[in-house]
This record gives C-alpha cells, sequence and structure tokens, in this order.
C-alpha cells in the first residue's frame, strides 16, 4: 500500500471526473457547496449504485432462492452474482465462507451468539481493544456476563497504537476469541491485523476483525490476513444501508449453530426434527435485503474498476495535506495521531465544543460528525467528552480540506 | 432563518465561558445526573429546597456551549424562587425552545431569551433542554438519571 509507483497512479486519478459519479455532493447545504467529510458514519453512492437498485426493482424485483419463475432466477442468479463478488473483493477461499447480514453489529452480535456462546466459558477470556466501537464492546460484554468470563481490553498510547507487547502478554490458553478492530473509528489507526492474528492463533485463539472503517480504505486480502472472522458494512463501502458482511473460515461456519431460525437457513422441517441448509444460507434465515445485496456488488465492482492503488494514494495525500493544514492552527488539537492511520481528522479546540464546530461547520455546508463516535471507552482513554471528526472518501478534494479550515476560522471568530 | 449570530449570542457566549453556579452544592435536598448519549453531554445538577423555595442551586458536568449556558441561565432564574414559579420557567423555556414561532412569555423568561435561536436548530434543542429536564428529574425525586433520548 506504501509502495508502487504512486506519482504515475497519483496522475492517473482525476478527482473531479469521480466526483461526477456521486450525484448527491452536486448540491448546495446552507447556501454553500457541500463539503461531504462524515464518510466514517457513512459514505455517498455512485450513481451506479442507485441504477443497479432502481433496476432490480423495475425489472427483476422477486424472491430469492425459491421459484421456478424467472424472475425469481433472476434475482437469485444476481443476489449468487453479489454474493462471488465480494468474495473476490476480499480475496476469500469460497463463497460459501460470505454470509449476507444487516451490517457490521449483525455481524458480530452473530459470532457472539454463536460460535462464541459454544466455545466462551466461565473464568474464559475474550479481549478486545481500548478503541473500540460500542459494536465490538457491547456483544462481549452481554456474552461475559452471560458466561461468567473475563473482557480483557489491550490499552493503547497517546498516540492511538495498541501496545502489542501488552497484548501479547494478555494472550492464554484462556484467551477463547480476540475481536478487534482493523482500522479506528475514532481515531483513524490501522492495526498490525496480521500480527495481532499471527499471535493469537500461537495461542490457539481465533480472531474477530471488524473492518468496518478498513474495507472503504484499503485492500483487504482474507489469506494473507488469515483472520477467522472478518465483518463489514456495505453502507460505508459505497453501498446502500441494511446490508453488511460476515466473512467466516468455512470449518468454523460448519460447526457453528444457526444465528436465526426460519425460512431459507433449512434443508426440510418437521415437527420431530429440522435438518439446516448448508452454507452460507444456515445463516441467512428470512427474505434478505436483496436490492441492497445487488446494490453492493455494485459498489464493490465501482471501488475495484477505480483501483485500490489510486484509492489509497490519493488519500494518503489528502490525510496528509489535513494533518498538516489543522495542526498549524493554534487551539485545535488532533486526536489520533499513529504514523499509520487512514481517513480520520479527529480533532478537538480550547475554546469550543465538539458540538458547536459542528453547527457553525454546517453552516458553511460542511458535513463533519461530532460526539464520541459510539467509541466512549476511547474518549475515556484521552480524558475528552468528545471530538469533531472530519472521515475522508476518495472523492474528497484539496479544496474539502480548505474549506474545513475556513471553517474552523469562523468558529475561531465565534468562541474568540 | 435564524443565522449563527442570532444562536450564538454575546450574552450566551459570556455564559459558556463564565458559568454561573458551575459549582457543587453544600447539603443539597435534591440532585439528578443528565446525559445526552448522542454527544456525551453530561451533567449533575444540585438542588437546595427549604421550605418550598430553591435556597441554593449549582451544577456540573461538560458539555457544549448551548448547554453549558443554558443550564448556568437556569441556576440563575430558578434560584431564590418557589417550586411553582421553578415550574412556570420551565414551561416558558420549554414552550420557547420546542415551538418556534409561538408567543413568548418574556416576564417569566427574562435573560433566558436569548437561547430562543435554538428553536431553528432541530439538533441543538436537546442540549438546550438538557439541564431543564435535570431539574425536573430532581425535583421529582428522581436521582437515576435522565436522558434526552
Amino acid at each position: 500500500m506504501t509502495t508502487g509507483d504512486r506519482s504515475t497512479s497519483a496522475a492517473a486519478f482525476d478527482v473531479h471526473k469521480v466526483r461526477d459519479d456521486f450525484p448527491i455532493l452536486k448540491q448546495q447545504v446552507n447556501g454553500n457547496p457541500l463539503v461531504y467529510l462524515d464518510n466514517g458514519a457513512t459514505s455517498q453512492k455512485p450513481q451506479s449504485v442507485i441504477d443497479a437498485i432502481v433496476r432490480y426493482y423495475t425489472t427483476e424485483n422477486s424472491n430469492v432462492h425459491r421459484g421456478v419463475h424467472t424472475l425469481s432466477q433472476r434475482a437469485t442468479d444476481d443476489y449468487e452474482g453479489a454474493r462471488a463478488k465480494i468474495r473476490k473483493f476480499i480475496n476469500a477461499g469460497d463463497d460459501r465462507e460470505i454470509i449476507f447480514t444487516r451490517n457490521t453489529t449483525e455481524g458480530i452480535n452473530l459470532v457472539a451468539h454463536t460460535y462464541a456462546r459454544q466455545h466462551v466459558g466461565p473464568g474464559d477470556d475474550i479481549i478486545v481493544s481500548n478503541m473500540e466501537h460500542h459494536s465490538n464492546i457491547v456483544p462481549w460484554q452481554m456474552l461475559c456476563e452471560e458466561k461468567g468470563a473475563n473482557l480483557k481490553v489491550v490499552p493503547i498510547d497517546d498516540t492511538g497504537e495498541l501496545l502489542m507487547d501488552e497484548y501479547e502478554q494478555m494472550l492464554s490458553p484462556r484467551t477463547k476469541l480476540v475481536s478487534i478492530t482493523h482500522v479506528s473509528n475514532a481515531l483513524g489507526t490501522i492495526l498490525p491485523a496480521a500480527k495481532i492474528v499471527e499471535l493469537a492463533h500461537a495461542h490457539g485463539a481465533p480472531v474477530l476483525l471488524d473492518g468496518a472503517q478498513a474495507v472503504p480504505h484499503m485492500p483487504v486480502d482474507m489469506q494473507e490476513l488469515d483472520c477467522d472472522f472478518y465483518v463489514f458494512s456495505g453502507h460505508k463501502l459505497f453501498g446502500p444501508t441494511g446490508i453488511g458482511i460476515l466473512y467466516g473460515k468455512a470449518e468454523l461456519l460448519e460447526a457453528m449453530p444457526p444465528f436465526m431460525g426460519g425460512g431459507d437457513m433449512i434443508k426440510s422441517v418437521t415437527f420431530e426434527k429440522t435438518i439446516y441448509n448448508d452454507l452460507p444460507y444456515k445463516f441467512e434465515a428470512g427474505t434478505p435485503d436483496i436490492a441492497s445485496a445487488i446494490a453492493l456488488g455494485a459498489a464493490v465492482d465501482y471501488v475495484t474498476n477505480l483501483g485500490f492503488d489510486q484509492i489509497t494514494a490519493h488519500e494518503e495525500e489528502l490525510l496528509r495535506y489535513g494533518t498538516q493544514a489543522l495542526t498549524s492552527i493554534a487551539g485545535v488539537r488532533l486526536v489520533g495521531t499513529a504514523p499509520h492511520k487512514a481517513g480520520i481528522l479527529s480533532f478537538v479546540m480550547d475554546k469550543a465544543h465538539p458540538h458547536d464546530i459542528g453547527t457553525i461547520l454546517d453552516e458553511q455546508g460542511i458535513a463533519i460528525r461530532t460526539g464520541h463516535h459510539c467509541a466512549q471507552p476511547v474518549m475515556q482513554r484521552f480524558r475528552i467528552p468528545a471530538t469533531a471528526r472530519a472521515s475522508l472518501a476518495f472523492y474528497n478534494t484539496k479544496e474539502d480540506i480548505d474549506a474545513l479550515v475556513k471553517g474552523i476560522d469562523r468558529v475561531l471568530e465565534v468562541f474568540s | 432563518m435564524a443565522g449563527l449570530s442570532d444562536l450564538y449570542q454575546e450574552i450566551l457566549l459570556e455564559h459558556n465561558s463564565k458559568p454561573r453556579n458551575f459549582r457543587e452544592v453544600v447539603e443539597p435536598t435534591q440532585s439528578a445526573e443528565g446525559f445526552n448519549p448522542l454527544c456525551g453531554d453530561q451533567i449533575t445538577l444540585y438542588l437546595k429546597v427549604v421550605d418550598g423555595v430553591i435556597d441554593d442551586v449549582g451544577f456540573q458536568g461538560t458539555g457544549c456551549a448551548i448547554s453549558r449556558a443554558s443550564a448556568s441561565m437556569m441556576t440563575q432564574s430558578i434560584k431564590g424562587q418557589s417550586l411553582e414559579k421553578a415550574e412556570e420557567i420551565f414551561d416558558a423555556f420549554h414552550h420557547m425552545i420546542t415551538e418556534p414561532g409561538g408567543e413568548l412569555d418574556l416576564d417569566t423568561l427574562g435573560d433566558l431569551e436569548t437561547l430562543s435561536g435554538v428553536n431553528e436548530y432541530p439538533t441543538r434543542i436537546k442540549c438546550a433542554i438538557l439541564a431543564w429536564h435535570t431539574m425536573k428529574a430532581a425535583l421529582a425525586g428522581d436521582s437515576d438519571g435522565i436522558t434526552t433520548e
């Protein structure tokens, strides 16, 4: 990601042409051109994704895996086609390892309710980090309470990097699962995921990686990472809301009990005995969000066509530019300054609370997130109640960063 | 639509930088905690009620300029008032914040009228109202805490 001929790929990347693919970016908000810097919350959708939804409902809406009729076959082909695209996108070994969920949160809860409930007992440990989203804390807390197990938290340093020595010392035969974010949503830190997995495996513990903030910014490769579970949401990857992915190694998924019972997840049902369906359908009870799954396939096509060489080069340049711009403003402090970061500029100001910063920026058409970013333990770690967070996507420009800086100047004026 | 200068008026910014009654109250008769879970704002409100009159009031916590100034101005307006009068001020304030374009009870509101600009910012109404709901909870003897959600 940091190698390769960046100058060539960056030169070929025309951000203004890319922006033309995103109709929502062409509007004015509060009398100013929209500057969308809230991609960590959700990303915008290219026309091809919007078209995929319209096309599905216009020409092939039908239920999947059921009908003998033509529309149902078309819908099934496209739904399964999207699964295959996503398998390729994350380089998983088999389509059966790609489970459609609603979102990252559901993926984590699925693993908590099935794999972890089977394998975690009294006195066992589940390891998370100090920079998890609430969705990668609360399901484990609930399970630990139920089982009498311990939730262990790997600390981080002042830049927002994971303390790997402490992590290594925490691993033991009692460790039954490690569940850690790939990229921190509040700080932007890119964690050494492959190393985290390798160390856990040396102690016999499987690893779930929360990839919600990673997949929009960098290529992820299940063979390279060798993680046991990987979860992400479609809507942060330029796809629709309501669809997410759980990747799991086939042998683990095979051995796991189902999450929800219902239609599509069974082979046969009698009142005496039900036989569960094969992977991946065992974990896809009920009619799924077919249109969103197909549209997520279109989003993956879009990102693949653009290419991560270009995306990461452009975003790294933006992050560098933004980091420099924000750190040169007196009274502004960046929170999260790890050397390896993706897409996030979280900051606080001496004189203005993040919520006030957000309102004043909005008045100028600039959309950022303010608050604790569903990561309150990170805020507690840095002894702050909240931050203002500008989060980037490949369609952002240096002009967007300039607008943010101008917006912050206005905040300084109000709170002089 | 009101602009930023209507929202962040001088008096509000002054209360934000120098909040009044920003302290614990000695031997409070009531106290309550309030949270705005969306943004992490937190307030603890202390009341000392003697013979049906708010003898002393103080608050602590963290929050944005609007929640802080609103809490500060609230303590000023209810201190020394009867519980009935405090209720009346609450109603007038609640009406002003949640019903844009409604008629304002300026006699009851006094300086609180400065916060009227908030009603044009739906995402900020919860900031302005947090301290007030916390006061209600404290007076009702509900010390478990309230949230704006």
